[in-house]
């Protein structure tokens, strides 16, 4: 009996296995993320170490959060930051050009102090002399988490439970606000879109943008679409493709009609 | 092993994304670092809640990610308003109030 309650809070070999593996691995990451140059990677980096903690959640006798980590986190928040990053755009990329002269090194120093004094402050006090084990979560889990946190959130928590609400509503508010565009020119019929479209060598704003590739004499999306007079139009491309280069001049894409008639001779 | 290992792990993904924050320029990359440093934050409460033996912790952890939740979304519906009219996702182009 008495071991028993002295080995509750001690996790066992499966447990320490399974940290050790995913411990180094989502430090690891988080070095990626911090060093990875495009943010698709380091949304990726944040993904994979989400996922792990929600692994250390569910090892910790807390299943709950786990799983609410994996839908709220790796599924909404990543979802989001991904999309964002999409509407954004991937080519934005990093500028390395500092604009506070040593910032960089002075951040990294204040970091390292950081970690320093984090570590140190945690390995002072789990020295201690008198070290109680850890209690373990057994007797708070036994009508099951689910459980045994509801009954703390609707009781001891229950007024922050609904300022949290109220934040919610809030947020899904100012979200709402922020993303309002207000109209400042009138909007355009049907009618005046049709007639712009027709209009003698315009482009925009009636018509859509050619697609890549159509009209010309390769299929693929880096190679601008022939106008019906003959010339590229190089707003067919796609601006990621353009910035990542490789891609062709448009004038090299014209219909001249000398070259199209050796074309056709041979 | 002990379960205080989890707070050592906790500590160095909150000084990385604390030294993310600081070194990156890209605004979405810094949020990202920010939300590392919530959820390390959140490690830590509850391995306090299994170190302690009640559920305190991980209750005041659900409530970290409802906080954090709303933070993601207006953060980035401000990033996207600021690229509406600036065109850049970069903190250094923000410089309106400079003097």
């Amino acid at each position: 009996m008495n071991t028993l309650a002295l080995t509750a809070g001690v996790t066992g070999t499966p447990e320490a296995v399974l940290f050790w593996i995913l411990a180094p691995l989502s430090v690891l990451a988080a070095f990626g993320m911090v060093l990875a140059k495009k943010a698709v990677h380091s949304a990726l980096f944040l993904a994979y170490i989400m996922i792990s903690l929600a692994i250390f959640y569910m090892a910790q006798d807390a299943p709950f959060l786990g799983i609410v980590q994996i839908v709220v986190y790796t599924g909404a928040v990543m979802m989001l930051f991904l999309f964002i990053l999409m509407l954004v755009g991937v080519d934005s990329s990093d500028s390395l050009v500092e604009t506070i002269r040593g910032q960089r090194l002075a951040a990294i120093l204040i970091g390292l102090g950081l970690g320093v004094l984090l570590v140190g402050g945690l390995g002072h006090a789990l020295s201690g002399s008198v070290q109680s084990p850890a209690v373990g979560l057994d007797t708070a889990n036994i009508d099951g988490n689910v459980q045994g946190l509801a009954a703390l959130l609707f009781s001891r928590y229950v007024w922050a439970f609904e300022v949290v609400s109220a934040l919610l509503v809030t947020a899904a508010l100012g979200a709402m606000v922020l993303g309002h565009r207000e109209r400042t020119t009138p909007r355009r019929t049907q009618r005046q879109l049709s007639q712009d479209r027709f209009q003698e060598g315009s482009q925009l704003p009636g018509s859509t943008l050619p697609n890549p590739g159509v009209f010309s004499r390769h299929n693929a999306v880096d190679v601008p679409a022939l106008l019906p007079d003959g010339t590229p139009a190089p707003s067919s491309v796609s601006r990621v493709i353009k910035a990542r280069g490789g891609v062709l001049p448009p004038d090299s894409f014209e219909l001249k009609p000398e070259s199209e008639e050796s074309d056709e001779s041979r | 092993m002990n379960p205080a290992n989890y707070l050592f792990v906790s500590a160095l993904l909150f000084t990385i994304g604390a030294i993310g924050v600081l070194t990156r320029r890209n605004s979405i990359v810094i949020f990202m670092c920010i939300e590392l440093m919530l959820n390390a934050a959140n490690l830590s409460f509850v391995t306090f809640a299994r170190i302690q033996g009640n559920l305190d912790g991980q209750v005041i952890a659900f409530f970290t990610m409802v906080v954090a939740a709303c933070e993601v979304v207006v953060g980035l519906a401000i990033i996207v308003s600021i690229y509406r009219s600036r065109r850049s996702a970069s903190v250094d182009d923000v410089n309106l109030l400079k003097f």
